[in-house]
């Protein structure tokens, strides 16, 4: 006897694994499936080779909204968010800054920066914390606006008014939608300081620091600092996936993993099961796709299933990957000059200036790597022994700018770049060449061709302005749905977007329940 | 490579038969066309009008946009594309169509005719390369702008089967209304189709533009057995009007280029819901079609007759004398055969029914001076004018 199958949740990432466990929750027999043969997605671990792993393709991370946690009892099934790090932007003469979520201290820093820092948080943190309406509920339509639409518009209405007061209201109106490079330049005076919070702000997008919407990236980084601190993802059972996995199991979800689909099947506008490789038909009353948006109309559905318009639309989603990431397998602990071990389990950042961010970026504009990339660097080993053999380490490195349509994607080139990389730590961290057992290095494509992802996006779409709110991913498919009926998005690709936050996947649970199962 | 663009330089370019139409213009009426020049009277209304309806009209039809629609695809390209089902369609024949956007909404209609397997020519009112290259995405075809590379001539009217023989076509007469035959006219070879846009027996002749000036002469050559006339877009909007054929662009907003809300119009909102087949497989708009389907019919292009002389032109139609407005004149004419005032007019429909009065008011002027008089008006679902013999296969010989 075939089962019945309420929704199908195409891939097991976190956003996945959110909803899939809210709707099986709420009574509905769910299945998961999912290619790669690992639960968690970008956060699950990868093997450099034998003995040596690394916690996956998010390395720092803050938590998930509390929100979730406390609805799906995630501490209950280990999920712990780390220990809270902080950033340590190198600098060449040793002069490292140390920046916190509230404070920043450093040799020669001015006293009006680290007080301007406290201010500068504490404002932009009021903003996002203004924002968290829009963010933590589905976006409101603005044409046919239900109570729900309402509602989020009324208390998104009320926040940024009566939460942040005149003033503050007016500043957040003219910063809103402006670039994170003007911002700096008016709050800051030491370079080293804009130069990192310039990286933060554009990290895992195709934008430099003078690109428009910048401040708003930085504003969703930011809502991730309102959940807790960031911390190392460091593998193991308190990461995410694991716990996810754990949740949507005890809630009576199942899983198949190593299961690619093939197609989503529809008939006559309504999406009926899928096609798995290997031609085996699922059917289920409800699809709902954790894959980018792209590769789920363009690739699952299909043309011949798709208006015309819209599926223009959905070909010209902006969303090349921008980020590499290199994994070392190291036999010994780095030294970084002027950093001790306990100083080195945090987030190491080479983003000496804002200029040095947008002049990397220029080189991305053309389809080049960046000559001087912006490196974010952690040794997740440092807080899970597990992930090397004793005594030795593994160092996990966030390189930008990468582009998608880089020239050449051969294994001469990557090796030349990563040891190209290697030698730009190496300046700070003398013997790491001579430490280094093994690399791994994933280019955005090899990105998309592991995690399934289109063009090796993180955020499986920019996070433009265009793209943002009851435009993400598309105008068409706002609100989780899509023109498919019984077809929905949960992914990063949908409202708000990327990061580990869980509530594309949560607030696509609550739209689809409301909706009454969407059968 | 270089490409010279001379276009520029002229900014309307000339149909194959342009030599001929500028010879025959008394009145330099000319517009534009798709860019194209175009007579709107090239003699006089009354004698052009009167040879579509009494003997034999011939019209400049080469500005057509026309698109050949080629590749392993081409068909569910074209299915995927059109309202219409057309699984019934077969090389030789030709369908009438028209196709939406994703709200439903028309963006233009035409015809489609198919020479073979996987080998279309879809001929339209508007430039849709944009609109067929955004459809076309996912699908193994290829779109070929055809207009320039291919002359037409509509020659309608009771006596064209008549004319085209006597002019020297052979083999019209197994040719069905929808039907194509690959003919010759005295050598040249014609792709003949019985089609047209004036609910006339009539037919439509597709040639090279090298042999254009040729077959006009053979046909004018006529002349001393057969009343023939040139015709231009003056008289084609009298008769088309008649015969009750909607023009995207002009009779409702096309959608594409519609800006304000609700400006647009879906297929059924203009008389064309007779060609939407919601069963037929995934097509652009068919989600919002279906769902319009379900909901009471909120307007309606329809067919009047305005009672009286006067010609209507442009008005505002009221549900009663200084009433309410309900609906406006989309485009209107006087009728010389049927001695009418005739009308397709937008008419807002009351809880998804016709107004049981429809009343126009018309404005018109006597000696430069405006004057008001408020007419009835009375719906019709049949075409005005349908002439008995138009699709009578072999055609009434004259």
């Amino acid at each position: 006897m075939i089962e019945r199958i309420d929704a199908i949740i195409i891939g097991a990432g976190h956003n996945g694994l959110v909803c899939g466990t809210y709707l099986a929750r709420a009574g509905l027999k769910v299945l998961f499936l999912e290619a790669r043969d690992a639960i968690g997605g970008m956060t699950s671990e990868s093997t450099i080779e034998e003995g040596y792993y690394s916690p996956g393709l998010a390395h720092t991370a803050h938590p998930l909204c509390p929100k979730i946690r406390k609805d799906l009892s995630l501490d209950k099934f280990g999920y712990s968010p780390g220990a809270a790090i902080e950033t340590i932007a190198l600098d060449g003469d040793g002069m490292h800054l140390r920046i916190g979520p509230s404070s920043v201290s450093g040799a020669g820093l001015d006293v009006q920066d680290v007080n301007a820092y406290a201010e500068f948080k504490k404002e932009f943190l009021g903003y996002a914390r203004a924002l968290r309406p829009l963010f933590e509920n589905r976006p409101p339509r603005l044409k046919n606006m239900d109570f729900a639409d309402k509602s989020t518009l009324a208390k998104l209405g009320w926040n940024i008014r009566m939460g942040l007061g005149r003033e503050s209201m007016y500043e957040f109106l003219r910063v809103a939608a402006i670039n994170i490079y003007d911002v700096l330049e008016e709050v800051f005076d030491d370079k080293r300081l804009k130069g990192a919070l310039a990286a933060d702000a554009v990290f895992g997008h195709h934008m430099g620091p003078r690109s428009p919407g910048t401040v708003l990236t930085w504003l969703t980084r930011l809502y991730g600092e309102l959940n807790g601190p960031m911390s190392i993802v460091c593998g193991g059972q308190s990461q995410p996936g694991n716990a996810l996995l754990q949740a949507a199991e005890a809630a009576g979800a199942s899983f198949r993993t190593g299961t690619k689909v093939k197609r989503i099947l529809v008939e006559k506008g309504k999406a009926f099961g899928v096609e798995l490789e290997g031609d085996e038909l699922v059917k289920a009353n409800m699809i709902v796709s954790n894959a980018d948006p792209r590769s789920t109309f363009l690739d699952l559905v299909g043309a011949a299933d798709l208006d015309a318009r819209f599926k223009q639309r959905v070909s010209q989603i902006r969303g090349a990957g921008d980020v590499a990431k290199l994994h070392l397998a190291l036999s010994g602990v780095p030294e970084f000059s002027g950093l001790s071990e306990s100083d080195i389990s945090n987030r190491l950042l080479i983003a000496p200036t804002a200029k040095y961010v947008e002049h990397a970026f220029n080189d991305a504009k053309y389809a080049k790597c960046s000559a001087k990339p912006i490196l974010e660097i952690t040794i997740p080993s440092l807080h899970n022994d597990a992930l090397a053999p004793a005594g030795h380490h593994v160092m996990s490195i966030n390189i930008m700018y990468v582009p998608y349509d880089m020239t050449g994607n051969g294994h001469e080139q990557k090796a030349a770049f990563a040891y190209g990389v290697i030698s730009q730590i190496g300046r700070f961290s003398p013997n790491l060449k001579s430490l280094v057992v093994n690399h791994e290095f994933l280019t955005p494509r090899d990105i998309e061709s592991r995690y399934h992802v289109r063009q090796g996006h993180w955020h499986h779409g920019e996070m433009t302005i265009h793209q943002s709110f009851m435009m993400r991913p598309l105008y068409g498919a706002a609100q989780y749905n899509s023109p498919i009926d019984g077809l929905f998005l949960c992914g990063a690709g949908t409202h708000p977007g990327g990061g580990l936050t869980g509530l594309p996947g949560r607030n696509a649970a609550k739209r689809i329940l409301a909706m009454g199962s969407g059968s | 490579m270089t490409v010279t663009q001379e276009h520029f330089r002229q900014a309307m370019q000339h149909t194959p038969f342009h030599a001929r139409l500028a010879a025959l213009s008394q009145t330099e009426e000319w517009t534009s066309w798709n860019g194209y020049m175009a007579p709107r009277v090239l003699d006089k209304l009354s004698t052009e009008y009167f040879a579509v309806r009494s003997s034999c009209s011939v019209m400049d039809m080469s500005p057509m946009e026309k698109y050949r629609i080629t590749g392993a695809d081409a068909y569910q390209f074209l299915d995927r594309l059109v309202i219409r089902d057309l699984s019934a369609l077969k090389p030789g024949r030709v369908t009438y169509l028209a196709w939406c956007n994703d709200e439903g909404k028309l963006i233009d209609d035409g015809t489609l005719f198919q020479f073979g397997e996987n080998d279309y020519r879809l001929c339209s009112q508007h430039h849709q390369l944009d609109w067929l290259m955004t459809s076309s995405m996912g699908f193994d075809v290829n779109i070929e702008v055809e207009t320039h590379r291919v002359a037409a001539l509509a020659v309608q009217g009771p006596t064209s089967y008549s004319v085209l023989t006597e002019a020297g076509i052979d083999g019209l007469d197994e040719l069905r209304p929808f039907g194509t035959l690959d003919l010759n006219c005295r050598g040249i070879p014609v792709m003949v189709s019985r089609t047209g846009y004036t609910g006339d027996l009539g037919y439509e002749l597709w040639v090279s533009p090298d042999n254009a000036l040729e077959l006009w002469d053979a046909l004018f050559a006529v002349k001393t057995r057969y009343d023939v006339h040139a015709i231009g877009l003056s008289t084609l909007e009298m008769v088309r009007i008649e015969a009750g054929f909607v023009m995207p662009g002009f009779d409702f907003n096309t959608a594409e280029s519609t800006v304000r809300a609700n400006y647009d119009r879906s297929p059924y909102e203009v008389g064309l819901g007779w060609l939407v087949n919601i069963d037929k497989g995934p097509f652009t708009g068919r989600k919002a079609l279906l769902a319009e389907k379900r909901r009471p019919t909120r307007r309606q292009l329809s067919k009047i007759i305005v009672d009286g002389n006067k010609p209507v032109g442009e008005a505002f139609i009221f549900d009663r004398k200084n009433g309410k407005v309900v609906g406006e004149i989309k485009c209107a004419t006087w009728s010389p055969i049927l001695k009418a005032n005739i009308a397709l007019a937008d008419i807002e429909y009351t809880r998804g029914k016709l107004p049981k009065n429809l009343w126009a008011r018309i404005d018109y002027q006597r000696e430069l001076k405006w004057r008001s008089t408020w007419a009835k008006c009375k719906t019709t679902d049949k075409p005005f004018y349908s002439p008995e013999n138009r699709s009578a296969t072999p055609p009434k010989r004259f």
